[in-house]
């Protein structure tokens, strides 16, 4: 009988933390008094400060190899850790986010963070899985706290239809990554990543099962990073969800898709790189072109966000189909960088009211240089990042993408990428013409348009984050470059 | 390949599979050939010897129902992991038992949590 070992256990510290941590704050919310619910986001902050000292301690006592745990299900490593402090970090800006804005939206519930702590626990296995069925585990935990999550503001029709949409699209994805899953493990005998690679070795190339399974891999993981042709959920989830609920997905979710997408293809499937790469190739190129090209023409922010995340989705697959150590250090980079700029950018999303509503129409960014000038500022800041304009964080993430795409000879996708994200600038910098040149009320809005910016110390503090971060990172990237070049998976 | 693996070991499965649509469209085929046809209104009714229907079935029924049969679904879980459990117990020990008591130990949690919100209270 197989016993698990002190060491197996510490090596899921922080998962074992944040998922306990949402487990009590079930719990305790009954039994704190309704004026007190406040407590529980500062709760679950320090779960997540716990768990990311917890977290920083072994990316810095990970200077070896790799440490296998669960004979071999389970792998604590540098790559892992750096995801893993990339999700905690988001998660903790996400709850000092929702704290004022579930408040507006009176939707105020504790069980948000709840949910929030434990579809983090599941990202946090998802990345640091090396077994197929464990890193389906992590993906339907995550999975099934969002679906609850899209739907949270329960009197509005909007959310619970992102929600039953969520949940009916992401559950169909997960059965064909499960159907992938089982064609692999019937081809090769096992579901360990290196049971996988090892198995794949030993048959003919081009096997018409593997391609398969192959295929049916990139569909599952292609759904979650919202990759055309698998991405038709992402507008419509995007746009219903609560906005704190939309900067989680864009961001934590498809942060730790990637990261078990990198990992379950360079590991598992290297030995078939040439085969996935051509059909990521073309993925790569139509989620380019459709994410810039559709977001010109919304009207709606969190829609056009969501075409935007589609679009950066497409850049960051660039780094996975280059498939090398710079390439994988590029979307390590790419997201952690992503991260900042697009949950700025929701952030002041959050902030805009227009009367009992959320101000979440491009319209309703007219002027708001007038209204509230840091607001503006801060925004501005966030578009040009996104649109990869230096000296901001946004333009290092795509320079160093790029540049790996060059070094490995693909410098074709490389043009095609630079063209598309100069065709992106266009709706970015939209956003910023509204809101300095023209005047609030210039445009025929609804009667009573009245937009004001509400500013909670915990938003602006996120604000504060992110902005920093895109500055900061703009100008000197190579920490966060050096702590992903030496986290960076070995290749096989 | 190895050659278990080969195609043709699923040849039966195939056989098999033809004869069992095979049976269905032979039957149904056939019986429609040879039967007489006489159809009536009594007949075409939907319970031919029942009440006649005389409302929709599909109403709505109270949320309650709902948040019971959810709690039904996870407690019934629990019993589907309990039995094997219980069945090789012997050869688990005390990492076994401790496996299950932190398993029941998190269904704890959301039973308590469904208490307290009053999932529980009928009225």
């Amino acid at each position: 009988m197989t016993i698990v070992s002190t060491a197996d256990l510490l090596a899921i510290l922080p998962e074992l933390l944040v998922m306990a941590g949402g487990c009590l704050v079930l719990v305790l919310d009954p039994l704190t008094a309704k004026d007190r619910k406040d407590w529980l986001a500062y709760f679950s902050l320090a779960v997540l400060g716990a768990a990311f000292v917890v977290g920083y301690w072994f990316m810095g006592a990970l200077t070896g190899s790799p440490r296998p745990a669960f004979s071999g299900l389970y792998v604590l490593d540098a790559y892992g850790a750096f995801w893993k402090l990339l999700l905690i970090l988001v998660s903790g800006l996400v709850i000092l986010l929702a704290k004022a804005h579930l408040k507006l939206e009176e939707i105020d519930l504790p069980e948000f963070y709840a949910f929030i702590l434990l579809s983090l626990s599941g990202m946090m296995v998802m990345v640091s899985g090396t077994d197929l069925l464990v890193i389906y585990l992590g993906l339907e935990l995550m999975s099934l706290s969002l679906y609850v999550m899209a739907g949270f503001k329960r009197y509005a029709p909007r959310s619970l239809e992102a929600a039953a949409k969520y949940f009916i699209l992401g559950s169909f994805s997960s059965g064909i990554l499960l159907y992938g899953i089982s064609l692999l493990f019937g081809r090769t005998g096992s579901t360990t990543l290196a049971g996988i690679r090892d198995g794949i070795a030993g048959l003919p190339p081009g096997d018409p099962i593997l391609l398969m399974a192959m295929g049916l891999l990139v569909v599952g993981f292609g759904f979650k990073v919202a990759a055309v042709p698998f991405h038709m959920w992402t507008p419509d989830v995007y746009e219903g969800s609560p906005t704190s609920v939309t900067a989680y997905m864009a961001v934590a979710s498809k942060a730790a898709s990637f990261a078990a997408f990198l990992r379950v293809f360079l590991e598992a499937l290297g030995g078939i790189k040439e085969s996935w790469r051509m059909l990521l190739v073309a993925v790569c190129i139509a989620t380019m072109v459709l994410g810039n090209v559709v977001a010109i023409v919304q009207t709606n922010i969190k829609r056009m966000l969501a075409y935007s995340s589609i679009a950066h989705a497409g850049y960051a697959l660039i780094g996975l189909v280059v498939a090398d150590a710079a390439g994988t250090a590029s979307v390590m980079l790419y997201l952690a960088i992503y991260a900042f700029m697009n949950l700025g950018a929701f952030a002041v999303v959050t902030m805009l009211r227009r009367g009992g509503l959320e101000g979440d129409e491009i319209d309703d960014f007219t002027g708001l240089a007038r209204r509230n000038k840091w607001a503006a500022l801060v925004m501005l800041l966030f578009m040009f990042s996104l649109a990869g304009i230096p000296p901001t964080a946004g333009f290092i993430a795509k320079f160093y993408i790029f540049m790996a795409a060059v070094g490995a000879n693909m410098t074709g996708l490389a043009v095609i990428a630079v063209v598309f994200a100069a065709i992106s600038a266009y709706f970015y910098l939209r956003v910023v013409m509204v809101m300095y040149m023209k005047e609030p009320g210039e445009t025929a809005g609804t009667p009573g348009y009245d937009v004001r910016v509400v500013a909670s110390p915990a938003a602006i503090a996120v604000l504060l984050v992110a902005a920093l971060g895109v500055l900061i990172l703009g100008v000197f990237p190579d920490p966060l470059i050096q702590a992903a070049q030496s986290a960076i998976l070995p290749l096989k | 390949m190895t050659p278990d693996m080969v195609p043709a070991n699923y040849l039966p499965i195939v056989i098999f599979m033809v004869v069992a649509a095979g049976f269905g469209i032979v039957s149904i085929a056939a019986g429609y050939l040879v039967r007489p046809s006489n159809p009536y209104k009594a007949k075409l009714a939907p319970y031919e010897s029942g009440a006649p229907v005389f409302h929709d079935a599909r109403t709505n029924i109270p949320m309650r129902y709902y948040i019971i049969a959810m709690l039904f679904v996870i407690f019934d879980i629990e019993t589907v992991f309990i039995f094997p459990w219980a069945v090789i117990f012997n050869q688990l020990g005390l990492f076994g038992l401790i496996e299950m008591l932190l398993f029941i130990v998190i269904l704890l949690v959301g039973y308590f949590y469904a208490w307290k919100k009053e999932a529980l209270e009928w009225d």
